[in-house]
């Protein structure tokens, strides 16, 4: 699968709280609405401006506190395809796959707000169309590319009925 | 090649040996959802056609982020969480009952358990000696249906303390040194083991309070080796039955061991706006503070509340400042309302709420207002955590939490004792 956007860039440590707000916890069974505030508190105008395709990067341990999956939700419902960080909190990384949000881990140092990216999924290559440079990132371990490639856990259990893994 | 915790448990729940790094499909013994993430696993279960849970005594729903019910919309929420588990089985725990970890670590997690659960602070149950983790609300889902899950064996990163706590200084303090130290990423994919002289000493609900906190360094779980403290306990709940030794082997492999003298340590504190912005009593200056709060699956437990009654027993809180009070649960509720835990505390001009979650997550009991400092006993302060992104919280044990109740501002409990 090769995905292609520009780049919403972050900084170090974005929490779920930081995509979505605890203060809108009365809206979790509303996913459109939920929606609508998605990393306001630290980008304001990324809802009215983020286009379908878009690419969220951020810098080390992107995700981390709260296991709320609705973070991982809101961006797929913006349009978001693929989160890259230098690294994920581990529940973020799984709910990402889970939902079908692919979470790449690369060096995003190289990567700035606006660049134009190419991803390939399967290669593992990013190209930055705006750089005009190459940057590799590893594959996912097998078990969650396989929940990815079925289009997230609910597809992949609704398949399979069961683990499929290996 | 001897085995961690963390190996030997998950090597029994996936009925294969495996060490660090593998990827398992493992048994649960326990699976959970509240109400801010269990409505999302209930849709998913449905649209994956799952409708039933695999044990009804091992799945569990938790009334406790919105208890009781602020608002229409989370009342729905409720009502759809009560169906689900009147439906199938389910075991419920309504408004008031308490926090989920807590109830999970007073009446279901045993040594050796598996346990996954829709928050993260799930590891909670890490202070029984049981291999317990957050995933999101469809991870969970599925564990609730088919009893299973996939995970990697991690690695394991051993914390060895050593020496004697001050007077003063707690579990609390120690682990938000350790964060400080490793940083909030430190433990990602990572389990955290913690041992050494000033473990073996340690009460378990002081225990509790680490293993929730592990996952605040990012680590998968926060594992103590079980002892008579683990047994003792266990037979206060009534479930001595359950205990059973569990250990790391002496020739485990760990990843790296951080060796800390707890002897050394000050009260110490999380500084806004994260977990890992850590400091010392002593490196704070004059902090004026609005909001106390006592409560939360870190550090709402009896013992927590003993230490701010003994000292606000004859103290008032400063004019100006609000402390909040919420215990953990149903059963700590009613322990300290026979023991007269929160008429000493009302007394000092406390307010004591039902058990819940209380204002942790910003939905009510005390959300902030714009500028307001809180001085929290949880165990995070990311902005915008307590309803308000215009906020400052910090965190610390419940006896810098009372100090600063009684003082004003953020102040050092030792001149208490
Ligand atoms: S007390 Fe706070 S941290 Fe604990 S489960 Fe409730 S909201 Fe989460």
């Amino acid at each position: 699968m090769v995905l292609k956007g520009r780049v919403w860039k972050f900084g170090d440590g974005v929490s779920t709280d930081d995509i979505i707000p605890g203060r809108f916890f009365h809206l979790r069974s509303n996913l459109p609405e939920l929606a609508k505030h998605t990393l306001e508190d630290l980008r304001p105008q990324f809802v009215p401006e983020v286009k379908s395709g878009d690419f969220v990067v951020g810098g080390e341990n992107f995700g981390q506190g709260s296991s709320r999956e609705h973070a991982a939700q809101v961006l797929k419902s913006k349009g978001v395809n693929a989160v890259l960080a230098k690294s994920f909190a581990r529940i973020f990384f799984r709910n990402a796959i889970n939902v079908g949000l692919a979470a790449i881990i690369c060096d995003t140092d190289e990567i700035d707000e606006g660049d134009e990216l190419e991803i390939n999924l399967e290669k593992g290559i990013i190209t930055n169309l705006s750089k005009k440079r190459d940057l590799t990132f590893t594959p996912l371990p097998r078990v969650m590319a396989c929940i990815l490639s079925d289009g997230g856990l609910v597809a992949h259990i609704k398949k399979q009925g069961e683990f499929k893994l290996d | 090649m001897g085995k961690t915790i963390a190996e030997k448990i998950i090597s029994e729940h996936a009925g294969k040996e495996v060490s660090a790094g593998e990827f398992v499909v493992a048994n649960v013994d326990l699976a959970y959802i509240h109400d801010g993430t269990g409505p999302l696993a209930v849709r998913q279960m449905k649209e994956m056609g799952l409708e039933k849970v695999y044990d009804t005594e091992k799945a569990l729903v938790f009334l406790d982020h919105a208890s009781p019910c602020p608002r229409q919309e989370l009342a729905n929420a409720h009502q759809m969480l009560r169906e689900f588990a009147s439906r199938t089985g389910a075991t419920l725990y309504d408004v008031g009952r308490g926090i989920c970890h807590q109830i999970v670590v007073e009446s279901f997690a045993s040594p050796g358990d598996l346990i996954v659960g829709a928050d993260s602070h799930t590891t909670t149950a890490g202070g029984l000696g049981a291999f317990a983790t957050g995933m999101g609300s469809t991870d969970v889902a599925v564990a609730m249906a088919l009893g299973r899950t996939w995970l990697r064996v991690p690695e394991t990163i051993r914390i060895q303390a050593s020496g004697r706590f001050p007077p003063g200084v707690y579990s609390k303090d120690l682990i938000l040194h350790i964060i400080g130290q490793i940083k909030a990423k430190g433990a990602v994919y990572k389990a955290l083991e913690f041992t050494g002289e000033a473990v073996a000493d340690m009460p378990l609900p002081e225990r509790l309070t680490m293993a929730n906190m592990a996952i605040e360094a990012g680590a998968k779980a926060g594992l103590f080796p079980t002892d008579d403290e683990t047994r003792r306990f266990l037979e206060e709940m009534g479930r001595g039955e359950d205990f059973r030794p569990i250990a790391s082997d002496d020739d485990a492999r760990f990843q790296k061991t951080l060796k800390i003298d707890v002897s050394s340590l000050a009260p110490t504190l999380s500084v806004p706006h994260f977990v890992d912005n850590v400091k010392t009593i002593d490196e704070i200056g004059e902090v004026k503070v609005d909001q106390v709060f006592i409560g939360t699956c870190t550090n709402g437990r009896l013992k927590d509340f003993h230490i701010a009654k003994e000292m606000l027993e004859g103290r008032q809180v400063s004019p100006g400042t609000r402390l909040i009070i919420i215990p953990a649960s149903q059963r700590i509720y009613l322990e300290g309302a026979r023991d007269g835990t929160w008429e000493a505390l009302a007394t000092a001009g406390g307010l004591v709420n039902s058990p819940g979650c209380g204002p942790c997550v910003g939905v009510h009991q005390g959300v902030l207002a714009d500028g307001d400092v809180c001085v929290s006993t949880q165990n995070r302060n990311f902005k915008g955590r307590m309803g308000n992104p215009n906020a400052f919280i910090y965190l610390a044990s419940p006896a810098v939490a009372a100090a600063t109740a009684i003082k004003g501002k953020i102040a050092d409990p030792r001149e208490f004792f």
